[in-house]
């Protein structure tokens, strides 16, 4: 085995579909001035066109933009809370019960295969593709705004937003809420909803021999139609929630970053300065993708595995370090006693919390789940069923409870010691309010801003990389210019909706995404399990 | 002079190939050489084949096919797996030469134009940083 592939090894058994499909049938080629293209008819041309369209759209009339989907999301989300919170536990118990069961066994790539990759630079790329950003941004705001509003003396009454009901006045309990209910958000189910998407494209990628495309999951249900329109839809839509999804992540990651960049160095917050900002993350996105999985993507999501880990590091020993310990285990157990009640879809009496947090979330990990859950699954080759639920699903949950103790619960304590300017502060500057109480806070609040600016950049080129699959027919080795097209697209959609206003609104849209997909997802569930069950297993 | 000739192939552009097999094959001829087909592929799908196994089949059979048609005096197929081939393309080929013992490398290449200023063309890389002889045909 090699990090960068190597010879053709025998690879044992695995049940390839018999179709008559070919990988790239549909494909134009074509040469555009000096550049090769290779792209799938009709989803490169439908996606760039109806993405074009919708910004042209949010910024020729931003304020109908703005209040069709602002109120488009929210109706989603509180309409069909019920079936998000229903299909997610679902993706848990399904992953989980694949986990255990023999079909654990079955190896992806088939009963000899050996891995793609080593643990260190499979498990970065799965880590900084599925939650990056949000990390640094909800580590602190998150547990300080559960615990806020569970201590409050309104818990429990209809307009408070505290988790099931909270607990008025009792600061361990509101803690353990908070925690739990933190935990609850970045654990098993939004790494439940990618692993399901990860492994059956790895599935039927790998295994089956069809194409790496989002439509080649659907095949056990609809046949050679995914290869027609049905497949086209799915594969657009999957192209849009990805290019929007990370266009308005940079576009409002930019304004977060600048906020930072103000607080910590005094660059002042203005159109240039984000601009810029999107500019710089977009070039070194860039760079990535030209270089490649290997040399660029790959590097780069060591640099930061290693970057978040020594923030990690800093918070624990700088922070309250028996605290954190001690916290871990019993934010463990406290995760463990509320996840019944918090993942319970029907009779709520929190809907502030179940509908405002927890739908918008799940709605949130599934409209990136197609990103996500193919980036994963291209780096998966060779790994045990098992093997890989317990490395997409178990350990990025264990590392989610660590993160989310360190930061969050080191926030409780400062805000509880009498530092309440954390909980006061904008949402983006809460983890740099927090910094600023541990010692030597240039450097750490400068590591925060760097990983915030890496964050972004591994999102970025791994989605322009999705993208450009999924555009050209499920290839991985279309022209190089095609994913420049895309990581330049994707930068210059972020910038247009920044000046023209919209971006919020496009994010509206992207999440809206997450109710189509989970229909998709949960008929992914059927599609996978029957898939994993025409597989030969390894001994 | 030389003990091996190896010929990187492209199997989803045989036809463009015509000249350059052609070339290796009256080497393999004149000098009594083997020739050594090599083929990268993806570990996923591909138009050529479904399984990096496929491939390999499929080029074996393209050397064999290869072999009798032209009379060569010996052939081989390696097939090799890349993450991202389009582009690390050149830096497995130069491994490949190494791998298989070739001190010779017959490859087609297209006629250099503007985008070769920003990519390089793969037998312009390889001819740059291989070791050993290598005959680019245009």
């Amino acid at each position: 085995m090699s990090d960068t592939g190597g010879a053709v090894t025998p690879e044992g058994e695995s049940a390839v579909v018999q179709t008559d499909y070919v990988v790239g049938q549909d494909n134009i080629r074509a040469k555009l001035g000096p550049f090769g293209l290779d792209i799938h008819n009709p989803v490169f041309l439908i996606s760039g066109l109806v993405i074009v369209a919708f910004v042209f759209y949010t910024l020729a009339l931003p304020e109908q933009a703005a209040a069709i989907f602002g109120w488009l999301l929210p109706a989603v989300t509180s309409t069909f809370d019920w079936f998000f919170l229903l299909a997610a536990n679902i993706f848990v118990l399904v992953a989980i019960g694949i986990m255990i069961s023999p079909l654990g066994r079955v190896r992806i790539g088939g009963t000899e295969a050996t891995p793609d990759y080593s643990y260190a630079g499979w498990f970065s790329m799965l880590f900084a593709a599925g939650m990056g950003i949000g990390l640094m941004f909800f580590g602190v705001s998150e547990p300080i705004s559960h615990y806020t509003s569970s201590m409050a003396a309104d818990a429990g009454a209809p307009e408070s937003w505290a988790p099931l009901a909270g607990a008025a006045g009792n600061e361990l309990e509101a803690r353990r809420l908070g925690m739990a209910a933190t935990i609850f958000h970045w654990g098993l189910h939004p790494w439940a909803i990618y692993a399901v998407v990860a492994l059956s494209l790895a599935l039927f990628s790998y295994n089956k021999g069809l194409p790496l495309s989002i439509r080649s999951i659907f095949y056990p249900l609809f046949g050679d139609r995914v290869w027609g329109w049905t497949g086209h839809i799915i594969d657009t839509l999957a192209v849009f929630a990805t290019l929007f999804g990370l266009a308005t992540s940079l576009g409002l990651g930019a304004e977060q970053a600048n906020a930072g960049l103000q607080y910590l160095f005094g660059i002042p917050v203005s159109d240039v300065s984000k601009v810029l900002l999107i500019s710089g993350i977009t070039g070194i996105a860039l760079i990535s993708v030209v270089a490649g999985l290997d040399a660029g993507v790959k590097r780069l999501s060591e640099i930061n595995m290693v970057l978040a880990a020594l923030l990690l590091l800093f918070i624990i020993l700088f922070g309250p370090t028996l605290a954190i310990v001690t916290g871990f285990f019993g934010n463990l157990v406290a995760y463990a006693e509320y996840l019944p009640a918090l993942s319970n879809p029907f009779g709520r009496s929190d809907e502030n919390f179940s509908q405002g947090w927890t739908s918008f979330y799940w709605a949130w990990w599934i409209s990136w789940s197609p990103f996500v859950g193919m980036f994963i699954a291209r780096v998966s080759r060779g790994r045990t069923v098992r093997e890989f639920l317990i490395s997409v699903l178990l350990i990025p949950s264990i590392v989610s409870v660590l993160w989310m103790t360190a930061f969050g619960g080191t926030a409780i304590t400062l805000v509880n010691e009498g530092y309440t300017q954390i909980a006061d502060a904008a949402l983006e500057l809460q983890l740099f309010t927090m910094l600023e109480q541990l010692p030597i806070a240039a450097i750490s609040s400068f590591i925060g801003i760097v990983l915030v600016i890496v964050f972004f950049v591994t999102s970025s080129d791994s989605g322009s990389l999705v993208i450009d699959t999924i555009t050209a027919g499920g290839k991985v080795d279309a022209p190089v210019a095609q994913r420049v097209f895309w990581a330049t697209f994707e930068g210059l959609v972020a910038i247009a909706l920044l000046l023209g206003g919209g971006l919020a609104a496009l994010q509206a849209a992207s999440v809206s995404t997450g109710l189509p997909f989970t229909v998709v997802l949960l008929l992914g569930c059927v599609a996978l399990v029957k898939g994993l069950l025409a597989e030969p297993r390894s001994k | 002079m030389y003990k091996k000739i190896m010929v990187p192939v492209d199997l989803a552009y045989v036809d463009r190939l015509e000249k350059a097999l052609a070339s290796a094959a009256d080497l393999s001829k004149s000098y009594g050489l083997p020739v050594c087909y090599v083929g990268v592929t993806t570990a996923t799908p591909s138009e050529v084949a479904r399984t990096p196994q496929e491939y390999a089949r499929k080029l074996d059979a393209f050397a064999a096919e290869e072999a009798r048609s032209r009379g060569l005096n010996g052939h081989e197929a390696k097939a090799y797996t890349s993450h991202d081939p389009a582009v690390d393309l050149d830096e497995k080929l130069l491994a490949a030469i190494k791998d298989v013992g070739a001190d010779l490398v017959v490859m087609a290449s297209h006629i250099p134009g503007l985008p070769e200023h920003i990519f390089a063309s793969n037998a312009g890389t390889v001819a740059m940083h291989a070791d050993v002889s290598v005959f680019v045909v245009r």
